[in-house]
């Protein structure tokens, strides 16, 4: 079953001289088994919006479906009973990772800290021993290695590891990134894009991920979701998105370093396309271009 | 929650607003110190009226400021009952009279000055708190407190520290939710089982929190150290605190409120009509 909004609003200190209308009527269905790139400046709404998924964000008017969930607004107060769903159930299918997610670890080793989530749904035994041990191996650490040190010990690229680890252990069926690459290089980026590629076919076959980096969303999601001052502009595959100039001209988006250069090989006489997205596609081109000028 | 800057500071331009710190400061030690000589309801009902008029001056919504009262109103509720209950009379009729309770209108009187006296004693400052920033505030204080830096205390450190702290506050509060967001992303219960369990439950949101305090003192450390910050000692302004002529009429308005309270306690001048005011 998909993802889907329906008309949710959200006003930020209502009523006071500080009230911000955050999202405006989005209205978005995301089908299972996608990689969904979610676009947009700071104060798009863009995080506002999902962490409306897992219900830690009231829902002041609307609905979110996912799955057998149902979240029904009741004007920011707390749901009625028949609208209430088992807000840890659903915690457990949308696995929510925020931002410099390294900053909520807290425990005294990296097993307990990744045991920590899967426990509160009541994993225990076995079981809980076997997901922790996966859920670190699969974020590329070393079990052996790291499973009884501190946290605090460990390097900003494999806290955040061990963070991630921490939300598969609870087998989420959907998984929520808001900027998982923030703050790392552009070594550490590249890991950890590719090991989500890699968890969203092993464990959670639907990605969304918040993100400020063109050159991440065209190549590696196959949707993306545009947003600007609260509201969802544009949804598209990133070809098509990132080949309408004008459409990234007028929501301010920047393009993706790969497009920028097919575009300024283009105007000067090269003949490549413009929908290229990844490095090697790009250089497919050009081999083809070049090929047919000489 | 990330809304609320600090307090209660209510962003709007007005006179009230742009008045000097310090003489905000020192008005509202005044206007406190004149409620405790009010007797006379007519005290309240000019001290009264100079809120009302200092209210409209702010454009803060007269709701807003009334609102303060309600931390406060099972407190006054309380002691009013209480001294209406125990007013002895003096020799006095009882109005009303149940068994050992019996009320006197004395007694009616004293706990609505008491109570009136309470309401009052929130409203001012809850006035300065919403048309002054904290940082206003503390800029404030520190100028009035700098005589006591011949006694050697360390009022600009002082000041420092409470800007900080006040600074901070916003900050920490965002960092918090941010936390429990995360925790709670990961099932963490908060609100059910005992005392016990609950507190337990509090470690996953206090240890990063403790972590990213430290780290975020260092860092403000080492900016400040890097822009060359070494306390009090030959540092400038870069909001200057100069009084100015509506400061002056401020100053006068509240010394004449307090005047106009001394004499309708006191009569100085022998007015007859005075005695004849409940």
């Amino acid at each position: 079953m998909p993802i889907k909004i329906t008309d949710l609003n959200y006003v930020y200190s209502a009523g006071t001289p500080f009230a911000k209308h955050a999202l405006k009527n989005i209205n978005l269905e995301i089908p299972d088994g996608e990689f969904w790139g979610v676009i947009g400046h700071t104060g798009s709404g863009k995080s506002t919006l999902f962490a409306h998924l897992n219900a830690l964000t009231r829902i002041q008017s609307g609905t979110i479906e996912i799955d057998e969930f149902r979240l029904v607004g009741n004007g920011g107060k707390k749901p009625k009973r028949k609208h209430r769903p088992d807000y840890k159930a659903l915690r457990a299918r949308v696995g929510m990772v925020f931002q410099y997610p390294e900053y909520q670890l807290f425990a005294e080793t990296v097993r307990e800290d990744v045991a920590f989530g899967a426990k509160n749904i009541g994993i225990k035994g076995d079981e809980l021993d076997t997901r922790v041990k996966s859920a670190i191996e699969m974020v590329g650490l070393d079990y052996a290695d790291v499973a009884e040190r501190s946290p605090f010990d460990l390097s900003g690229g494999q806290k955040r590891r061990v963070a991630l680890a921490g939300v598969l252990a609870m087998h989420p069926k959907i998984l929520v990134l808001d900027e998982p690459t923030a703050g790392l290089d552009p070594r550490g980026k590249r890991d950890i894009l590719n090991l989500i590629t890699e968890i969203k076919s092993a464990l959670c076959p639907t990605v969304i991920m918040i993100s400020h980096n063109m050159d991440e969303v065209a190549e590696y999601c196959d949707k993306i979701a545009v947003m600007a001052n609260g509201e969802l502009k544009f949804v598209s595959t990133p070809r098509e998105l990132f080949s309408r100039a004008d459409t990234l001209e007028e929501l301010h988006i920047e393009t993706p370093c790969v497009t920028a250069l097919a575009r300024e090989l283009n105007g000067r006489g090269l003949n490549v396309s413009v929908a290229a997205l990844t490095e090697d596609e790009l250089v497919e081109e050009i081999l083809r271009a070049k090929g047919a000028n000489a | 929650m990330k809304d609320v800057s600090f307090g209660q500071y209510y962003p709007v331009e007005s006179p009230v607003h742009r008045l000097d710190p310090r003489v905000k400061l020192l008005s509202v030690v005044l206007y406190i110190v004149g409620i405790f000589f009010i007797q006379k309801f007519i005290g309240f009902a000019v001290v009264a009226l100079f809120l009302l008029v200092a209210i409209a001056c702010s454009r803060v919504p007269l709701m807003k400021v009334l609102r303060s009262v309600r931390a406060v109103l099972f407190l006054v509720l309380f002691t009013a009952i209480i001294s209406v209950l125990f007013y002895s009379g003096g020799g006095e009729e009882p109005l009303w009279a149940w068994g050992i309770i019996k009320i006197y209108k004395g007694g009616l009187l004293s706990a609505a000055r008491m109570a009136l006296r309470l309401v009052f004693l929130v409203l001012g400052p809850s006035l300065l708190t919403l048309t002054t920033t904290p940082v206003e505030l503390t800029d404030g204080l520190e100028s009035l407190l700098k005589p006591l830096a011949l006694i050697k205390l360390p009022v600009h450190e002082l000041a420092i520290i409470m800007s900080i702290a006040l600074r901070l506050i916003p900050t920490l509060t965002e960092e918090t939710e941010k936390i429990m967001n995360a925790q709670k992303a990961r099932c963490a219960d908060f609100d059910t089982g005992n005392i016990f369990k609950r507190a337990k439950s509090l470690i996953p949101i206090l240890i990063p929190l403790f972590v990213s305090s430290f780290r975020r003192a260092d860092e403000l450390a080492d900016a400040m150290d890097s822009r060359c910050y070494r306390g009090a000692k030959g540092r400038t302004r870069m909001r200057v605190l100069k009084l100015r002529f509506r400061d002056f009429v401020a100053a006068f308005v509240m010394l004449a409120l307090f005047f106009v309270i001394l004499v309708l306690r006191y009569n100085w001048f022998g007015l007859g009509f005075i005695n004849l005011l409940v």
